[in-house]
């Protein structure tokens, strides 16, 4: 399956000891965004995937340990995170400006 | 074929909803995108529940394809307007077996899904009922669909173009990085394949490049045009994105599209891999 499981909810059934997650929340205004497009790049600047955010905003991804930029594109505007994933929780924000 | 012929612009798809003799289709395998909100008029296809087998892996075969149709109301005559989520691919997927079961006319609003969203075009939660048809297929056109055998065959004599992202082809992950990592074949690509992901063939916003940056990326990766061309990705989705790149934008003769793809030819035993 390529498409998106649903964005947010509970880590169940997720093993934090082998998969390197990133997750997060996009904000703009004072409010988490829903419906926003979030890619992950590599260190590279090269595109790795994309979902759609929840009803709260949230995002989710399976990565590996190492540098990515997170990018979010919405009718409101445009914002972006870099960050640094280990194995296991890696959480993170990005700000729409 | 012409862009024009293959492609429209969500603005023109806006003008057009509910013309007799067009049916917007959207294709996602997350339906609840669909649910939530469509094209006016749009009927739905389900990637896995619609397309595929239930039981083997492969996809619906050619009686399996007009019942589909046939239910959802469309005519062999019909211009099919396809679009979806994820930068389309599903939409492109849906696309290649639209044309594998010769389907005569057929486009993709270009950027699909994401496009129309954030342009902030409207969407509609109305239940969409079309009167059954009695859709017929023709075979299916083999000459657009590659299989494992000649994957292995091909190694080293044709174009074989990986297009998932870096990481997956050199085995980093395993999966798009939206997914569990959790597949058990082996990581890496097939052996003498570019690595030339879909995502340098679109904009961000899910639109296509122009045919001058398509044939200018194609060229600069190396791609030789004397030569027949295998597509693949993990599934065969994305790798449709790229055979529609190639074939339908860029006019490529002999262009194929793996779908059996990463999650077929990375467990075979003993054919070789690259790292």
């Amino acid at each position: 399956m390529c498409g998106a499981p649903k964005q947010g909810g509970a880590l169940a059934g997720i093993d934090l000891s082998t998969q390197t997650v990133i997750q997060g929340q996009v904000w703009h205004d004072g409010a988490p965004v829903a419906g926003a497009y979030v890619r992950l790049l590599n260190q590279d600047d090269e595109f790795t995937a994309e979902v759609v955010t929840s009803p709260e905003g949230e995002f989710r991804f399976f990565a590996a340990p190492g540098e990515w930029k997170v990018r979010s594109l919405a009718p409101v505007g445009k914002g972006e995170q870099v960050l640094s994933a280990e194995v296991g929780l890696n959480e993170t924000t990005v700000v729409i400006a | 074929m012409s862009r024009n012929d293959v492609l429209v612009t969500a603005e023109w798809a806006q003008e057009n909803l509910g013309t007799p003799g067009l049916v917007f289709v959207e294709v996602d395998e997350d339906t609840s995108a669909y649910d939530g909100g469509h094209l006016e008029g749009a009927v739905k296809l389900d990637w896995k529940k619609d397309l595929q087998d239930p039981v083997r892996r492969d996809f619906v075969d050619k009686a399996g394809f007009e019942k589909l149709l046939s239910e959802r109301g469309i005519a062999n005559d019909d211009t099919v307007i396809l679009y979806g989520g994820n930068n389309n691919w599903f939409a492109a997927y849906a696309y290649w077996y639209f044309k594998l079961y010769g389907h005569e006319n057929v486009k993709l609003i270009d950027g699909g899904r994401k496009k129309w969203e954030l342009d902030g075009r409207p969407l509609s939660k109305d239940p969409v009922e079309r009167p059954a048809t009695q859709y017929s297929a023709k075979e299916p056109d083999l000459s657009i669909r590659a299989f494992r055998d000649e994957v292995v065959a091909s190694i080293g004599s044709k174009n074989i173009i990986d297009v998932r992202s870096p990481d997956e082809f050199t085995g980093k992950i395993l999966a798009p990085a939206h997914l569990p990592q959790e597949q058990a074949q082996r990581g890496g690509h097939v052996p003498t394949a570019q690595n030339i992901p879909w995502s340098k063939a679109a904009n961000e916003d899910g639109t296509f490049k122009s045919d001058d940056e398509l044939a200018k990326l194609y060229a600069e990766q190396g791609y030789d045009d004397t030569k027949a061309t295998i597509a693949y990705c993990r599934i065969g989705e994305r790798s449709s994105h790229t055979w529609f790149v190639l074939r339908e934008l860029l006019g490529k003769s002999d262009v194929k599209n793996y779908d059996g793809s990463w999650v077929e030819y990375g467990s075979l035993v003993g054919v070789p891999i690259e790292k």
